[in-house]
């Protein structure tokens, strides 16, 4: 029998009571005061860049309104709204169907399947968008090995694929540990009522996953947002890069600035989305003391899955690595010499490491606030978090330039303040999870520790940091690979001289040195595997 | 249920591990030029003046938009470009500081501001890359006027959000005026001009078939032809019509009037004018070297046959907002 492991565990103090779907209550006693401080101070930092853009586009004036109406601008608009959405119910659609393969059907090596479909999330998009285009054409690799030419992937097309690669995994991790920590009582009382199988999921076990498949789609939507490396290689026009042109052919930054906040308007309107679909739903109960039996495929269901997950696995992840692959022993065997450079390896793990502990120490306060003390002014806290997570990273890194060369000091172009920005940028990813584990924890614990006259710092380290301890791993370790990717504010922020695999990757392939790039591309998956692997896959031993 | 310890560590750890400061007696150079290929470069120098060098790569236009947010206290002492644009719009907001009229008369003076606050390095030609196998070069023109018809229409790539574009764009607004200009971007986009987000990238994708030609700088090819070998199908077309598409634009470097390391940023200026650094970016970057008398590649035609257009680079940044406009207005962004 396997214990459920996963994005969001069970309390396992509770061994009786009822298991029950119920919106959470607020405790008896209200958020302490030095938890809201807490909760505002670590959302300062996303705040920063946010309100540079509100003062600079306030003196804008004309600008703005012209900015809006100018050329595509909102055309480009509403395709990346639709394109978002597309790549969103995608990226939901796989997410949910593989991880329902990989936990409830009877399907062999689901084990080896789960490491292999969740390793696309360390691939950077730009890193997939290069495969892919090296793949199709009628010059690809494709081509060449077959003689048979595919048609070239770059647009629309190739833009969805890179990015529905690029986010699915979220999904997939989130459903997964809800999969896991279902309760089947619920399924099994709907079947014994005379529910069909189909009829039970939908109305039964669907609806209990709703909160894990919202949190997952939202950071797959705003990933997709703010993504400009892999839509940009496949050609296609969104949002993003018409931001990214101010910044190239403009002396004045006022129009990137209201861009800028046209996302941020945009990325509420998705978070609000999020909340409505979440509902007030939070799942606590019992730590189900077995999995339901698992689902018989028949010889062509197994056909149909196997065929999909290896699709899904070759494309986002052999290929990328079999293009990098082929790159490197090519420039090797020209005669190029690759050298490592191991300060790029120091640098990403350390500034990932520390963003990711950055990240979960400043989610805590977010989260329980969030979660245990629902109202307006937690609502607002939760938004800011998610709107910088959906921002281009070079319209925060500019703003903290601004703010940091002029006011800061010392502190500017330094790793603290890199750091800082990284665990901001990214705080979204860890209260995502955090919020999932917390859900899933009963607040009567918290009430009775209090009850028994446990202050409330006593009992959020002692009850709730426990129980909600692997979410909260699980997300400094998406916080720590999506930093490993991270490039924009890395260039822009980094100490003079500060290096790291992903600049590495970009310096050599933006010149055309594909050899070169490959070998620290190659170190970037492998090093991302390592977390990837042991905290979000690895089942029990693991934590 | 363990506790949480180890996060509490790594935390401390990140506490105590707080920035190490700045070093006050080394160059600190923000360079848009890519670190493969100028690292080499900027090493000799350090072994040759004993000048420690931190170099802060990153995008041109990125680095020029940081300078200007840093204002007066820019940590930057020398800003290396690549194009005229990204250096004029720190000139024109007034962070250079003058050059050395003994510096400036070692490269012909359109390759510099006129106002001497910034000097060119070296020259990038920008061409029409095609793939050979598909185009007839009978059939490409002298200026880039005859690339706006109908049957040029979806074939020529183009990258609308890349500076040396957006120069180009720039430089044919001050030679032709905007009504031509925004006229000639509207029949590409009006054709389906396939949109790239970089010189590179549109090589690559001219060589692999996705596309029939681009336009580009002239250099990006011979890297390919490095990494790719034989089977390279691209080439190099320079239209020498004296129009936008005959610009050279150069490569440069200035000062910044925030320094306190004059001398030592004079000396990295002079480095990059001498032989030796002209040399390297003959045989290395297969750029055009613009001083000390070197001669370009072989592989190149010369620079005095390009006939580029007559106008002054210092404008080009006055009018890159403008280009922008266009550029969005003609439905290219």
């Amino acid at each position: 029998m396997s214990e459920p492991v996963g994005l969001a565990p069970a309390p396992a103090g509770s061994e009786t009571g009822q298991p029950v779907l119920a919106p959470p209550r607020p405790g008896v006693h209200g958020a302490p005061r030095w938890m809201w401080v807490l909760g505002f101070a670590v959302v300062l930092p996303a705040l920063v860049p946010i309100g540079s853009l509100v003062v600079r586009v306030f003196g804008g004036g004309d600008v703005v309104i012209d900015t809006i109406l100018a050329g595509r601008t909102m055309a480009l608009l509403v395709r990346s709204i639709v394109f978002t959405l597309l790549v969103t119910a995608a990226a939901a659609a796989i997410g949910v169907t593989a991880a329902w393969l990989l936990v409830r059907s009877d399907l062999p090596g689901k084990g080896t399947w789960t490491v292999l479909v969740s390793l696309p999330l360390v691939i950077p998009s730009y890193v997939i968008a290069l495969a892919l285009l090296s793949f199709f054409g009628g010059r690809g690799l494709f081509a060449d090995v077959t003689g048979f030419a595919l048609p070239s992937i770059s647009g629309g097309f190739g833009a969805w694929l890179t990015l529905t690669l690029s986010t699915y995994p979220y999904v997939f991790l989130v459903a997964r540990a809800a999969f896991r920590n279902l309760d089947p009582a619920h399924e099994e009382a709907a079947r014994s009522l005379g529910a069909g199988a189909w009829r039970a999921f939908r109305t039964v076990v669907l609806p209990q996953l709703r909160p894990a498949v919202a949190a997952g789609s939202l950071l797959a939507a705003l990933y997709t947002l703010s993504d400009f490396g892999g839509v940009s290689l496949m050609g296609f026009d969104v949002f993003t890069r018409v931001i990214y042109a101010q910044y190239q052919g403009r002396l004045d930054r006022t129009p990137a600035a209201v861009l800028a906040l046209v996302l941020i308007a945009l990325a509420l309107v998705i978070v609000w989305g999020e909340q409505r679909t979440r509902g007030r739903a939070a799942y606590f109960g019992t730590r189900p003391r077995r999995l339901p039996p698992l689902v018989k495929l028949s010889r062509r269901g197994r056909a149909v899955a196997y065929g999909g997950l290896g699709v899904l696995t070759f494309a986002g992840l052999a290929l990328p690595i079999g293009v990098l692959s082929a790159w490197l022993i090519r420039g090797v065997a020209g005669g190029q010499t690759i050298d490592m450079r191991w300060g790029a390896v120091a640098g990403s793990l350390t500034g990932s490491l520390v963003a990711a502990v950055l990240a979960m120490a400043a989610a805590l306060p977010v989260v329980v606030l969030a979660v245990r003390h629902p109202g307006a002014a937690s609502r607002w806290l939760r938004r800011a978090v998610y709107v910088i997570f959906s921002l281009p990273h070079i319209t925060v890194a500019l703003a903290v330039v601004f703010f940091a060369a002029n006011y800061l000091g010392g502190l500017y172009q330094s790793f603290t303040l890199l750091v800082l920005v990284y665990a901001a940028l990214f705080l979204a990813q860890a209260v995502s999870a955090g919020e999932a584990a917390l859900l899933q924890v009963d607040p009567n614990l918290e009430e009775a520790s209090r009850g028994l006259g446990r202050g409330s710092l006593a009992t959020l380290w002692n009850i709730t940091v426990p129980l909600m301890w692997k979410g909260l791993l699980v997300g400094g370790a998406l916080v720590f690979l999506t930093t490993m990717k991270e490039l924009p504010a890395t260039l822009l922020l980094r100490p003079t001289g500060f290096d790291t695999l992903a600049v590495r990757v970009w310096s050599t392939t933006n010149d055309l040195f594909y050899a070169r790039a490959a070998a620290p591309a190659l170190v970037l998956l492998l090093v991302s595997a390592v977390p990837m692997y042991l905290l979000v896959i690895r089942p029990r031993r693991a934590l | 249920m363990r506790r949480p310890s180890l996060a509490i560590a790594l935390l401390a750890f990140a506490l105590v591990s707080v920035a190490c400061g700045g070093d006050d007696e080394s160059l600190t150079v923000y360079s848009g030029r890519s670190e493969e290929l100028v690292a080499p470069l900027i090493d000799r120098f350090e072994t040759e003046t004993g000048i420690d060098v931190s170099v802060r790569y990153g995008d041109s236009a990125e680095l020029a938009a940081t300078i200007l947010e840093e204002g007066e206290g820019s940590p930057a002492d020398v800003f290396f470009a690549q194009d005229p644009a990204s250096l004029g719009s720190v000139a024109l907001s007034g962070l250079f500081t003058d050059l050395d009229d003994a510096t400036l008369a070692q490269v012909p003076a359109e390759f510099s501001d006129d106002a001497g606050r910034w000097i060119g390095v070296s020259g990038r030609a920008r061409v029409i890359v095609y793939d050979t196998t598909t185009v007839d070069p009978a059939t490409l023109p002298e200026t880039e006027d005859d690339l706006a018809t109908a049957e040029w229409a979806g074939r020529l790539a183009v990258a609308p959000t890349n500076g040396s574009f957006l120069a180009f764009v720039a430089a044919k607004i001050l030679i032709d005026g905007e009504d031509a200009t925004l006229d000639w971007l509207r029949t590409l986009a009006e054709g389906g001009a396939p949109t790239y987000p970089s010189n590179s990238v549109i090589v690559t994708a001219v060589d692999s078939g996705e596309v029939d030609a681009g336009l580009v700088n002239h250099y990006y090819l011979f890297r390919r032809i490095a990494e790719e070998g034989e089977g390279v199908v691209a080439t190099n077309y320079f239209m020498t019509g004296g129009g936008a598409g005959s610009l050279v634009m150069p490569a440069g470097v200035g000062i910044l009037a925030s320094s306190p390391h004059r001398e030592a940023s004079d000396r990295f200026v002079e480095y990059l004018l001498s032989a030796d650094a002209q040399q390297y970016f003959a045989d290395e970057t297969f750029e055009y070297p613009l001083a000390a008398g070197v001669s370009a590649n072989p592989e190149l035609p010369s620079l005095d046959s390009l006939n580029p257009p007559e106008l002054s680079l210092s404008d080009l940044a006055g009018v890159l907002d403008r280009a922008t406009d266009l550029v969005a207005e003609a439905g290219l962004l």
